[in-house]
């Protein structure tokens, strides 16, 4: 893997940076520079809560390469407080406890890694909430800022 | 636009083939398409294929296989739109047949998934998806249709069982397809105890990995009857296009890429969904199944399943389905999938479809679709 691919997409995968467009107010991510909804130019950086809720999940066995050593490990789509879903795996929480509508916040962790001596890939990836621990807690608001780690440089070439 | 006709058509068995190499599955499909219209020479190829590049480390597909086939010097080339790749070599082919720059065309898919470790196929499959933020979360192809499955059980309601007739119906048609990959009954005690893969998908969800070849030949359908005695007639090709990742849809559970397909397709033919005799959908996992049939106009958003539970998809039923296995149980070499169903739907118009013949069909259509509905080429085919 290549360092420019991951470095050039650090902000949003460590903050989630994305965009808000300056025509319809569309909240974008990941970014695209054009805005999904009304297709005009929307470059307006945007930095998301990271907090939203579980939309669905899953928890693959059979992982693709790169991941291998991971599994199993539970995905979700997550819906984010602003309104766009993202992918993201889910972290710091037992699979039989997620449920649809779950409260989840976004932390910075390793995505994948190349072999001994290839990147180590970080990005985000959710859990459940400050104050959620189960499927039978109530959501609880919490201002949750985003995490200080998240905009330390942590991409590391071994 | 000149109106374009199916003259011939071939196809391998589909399966692990760790005799045949790639460049083999495919001669073998396109000799035996050539051969059923009668023809030693085409005019040109188009071969779809998704993954060997990958695989096979061979791309340049056009050039190798036309030159394996004893046809050098022919216009030919490699079409890819992931597991909609031959329906998109098809509309390749019609399109040049039809806008008059060539006469006699075969068009193919092809793939050659069983020379590599699992791992590495799991990875190539998920090039389907949005690479930068599906693949890299590490999300698998299967993964993305068990989001799709769960959200859509947990919006309409369904249990994990009211899947299971997809899956019953496609293994019963496999059975009498000499063609398919799984010729065997499955049973709902079967389906309900199958091996999970990604929750709520198990083994009997979803297609298997594969190899296999099919193809059909393409010639003005005011030249078709020099060639056979069974021409079917192209009604419609039509392609639409939605986002690559799920996350980016307006709603996850509506194929919108399929409805215009399909609508494109049906204004074409000057029909609506209920005129067609069957239907070959793109049963990758039931989910899909049923979120096809929903975008193809065959039931209201949430009611696809329905379908499958109140008895409509079988050989006798309103709207046959999987006719000759689908995916599930013919077998899902991906990037040869949509010309598969082609065949299929060309062998029931031309009533060689045997202990799986629709009675009197006249009109079928084909829809093959890319990655998780981003690519979707809808094909209706009529009886001459």
């Amino acid at each position: 893997m290549e360092v420019a691919r991951y470095w050039r997409t650090t902000q949003q995968r460590y903050r989630m940076e994305g965009e808000i467009c300056p025509t319809c107010s569309g909240k974008i991510f990941p970014p695209r520079d054009v805005c999904p909804h009304c297709q005009h130019e929307a470059k307006t950086p945007f930095t998301f809560s990271g907090r939203g809720e579980i939309f669905s999940y899953s928890t693959i066995h059979n992982a693709p390469q790169g991941f291998e050593k991971f599994a199993p490990y539970t995905v979700a789509l997550v819906r984010l407080t602003e309104g766009p879903l993202v992918t993201a795996q889910l972290t710091d929480v037992d699979e039989h406890d997620v449920y649809i509508g779950m409260p989840v916040e976004m932390v910075t962790r390793v995505l994948r890694e190349d072999g001994e001596r290839g990147l180590l890939v970080y990005g985000f990836k959710f859990r459940p909430a400050f104050g959620v621990s189960g499927s039978s807690s109530q959501a609880v608001a919490v201002d949750v800022r985003a995490p200080e780690h998240a905009q330390h440089e942590v991409m590391i070439a071994r | 636009m000149r109106d374009v006709s199916i003259i011939g058509l071939g196809q391998t068995v589909v399966g692990e083939h760790w005799d045949k190499s790639l460049r083999m599955l495919g001669y073998e499909a396109l000799n035996s398409a050539m051969a059923s219209a009668r023809i030693e020479r085409i005019d040109a190829l188009y071969v779809g294929n998704m993954l060997s590049g990958e695989l096979t480390k061979q791309e340049h597909l056009g050039a190798l296989i036309a030159d394996f086939s004893g046809q050098r010097g022919i216009e030919a080339m490699k079409i890819e739109a992931a597991c909609g790749s031959a329906g998109a070599a098809f509309r390749v082919g019609y399109a040049m047949v039809a806008g008059g720059m060539q006469d006699v065309v075969a068009v193919m898919g092809v793939e050659k998934m069983t020379d590599q470790e699992s791992s590495l196929t799991t990875s190539a499959l998920a090039m389907a998806a949005d690479a930068e933020y599906e693949a890299l979360q590490g999300l698998s192809f299967v993964g993305i249709n068990a989001l799709l499955m769960r959200r859509y059980m947990h919006e309409h309601g369904y249990k994990k069982d009211d899947f299971a007739q997809f899956a019953i119906n496609a293994h019963a048609n496999a059975v009498n397809n000499p063609n398919a990959m799984f010729r065997s009954l499955i049973t709902a005690r079967q389906f309900a105890d199958a091996k999970p893969i990604a929750d709520p998908i198990n083994l009997l969800d979803s297609s298997p990995i594969a190899d296999g070849a099919a193809c059909v030949i393409l010639a003005p359908t005011a030249m078709a009857r020099e060639f056979t005695d069974k021409p079917v007639r192209v009604r419609a090709s039509a392609v639409a296009t939605d986002t690559v990742a799920v996350h980016d849809r307006r709603d996850p559970l509506y194929l919108e890429g399929g409805a215009i397909s399909a609508q494109k397709a049906y204004a074409q033919a000057g029909i609506g969904p209920w005129d067609l005799d069957l239907f070959e959908v793109h049963d990758a996992f039931t989910i899909m199944s049923a979120l096809s049939l929903e975008a193809a106009g065959f039931a209201p958003r949430g009611k696809g399943v329905r379908l499958a539970l109140d008895g409509e998809i079988g050989i006798g039923g309103r709207l046959p389905i999987t006719t000759m296995g689908g995916l599930k149980a013919r077998g899902h070499p991906v990037g040869a999938t949509g010309m598969y169903q082609i065949v299929e739907v060309t062998q029931q118009l031309r009533g060689e479809a045997g202990a799986n013949q629709v009675r009197d069909a006249r009109l079928g259509m084909a829809q093959n679709i890319g990655g998780s509905g981003a690519t979707v080429v809808t094909t209706i085919l009529e009886r001459a």
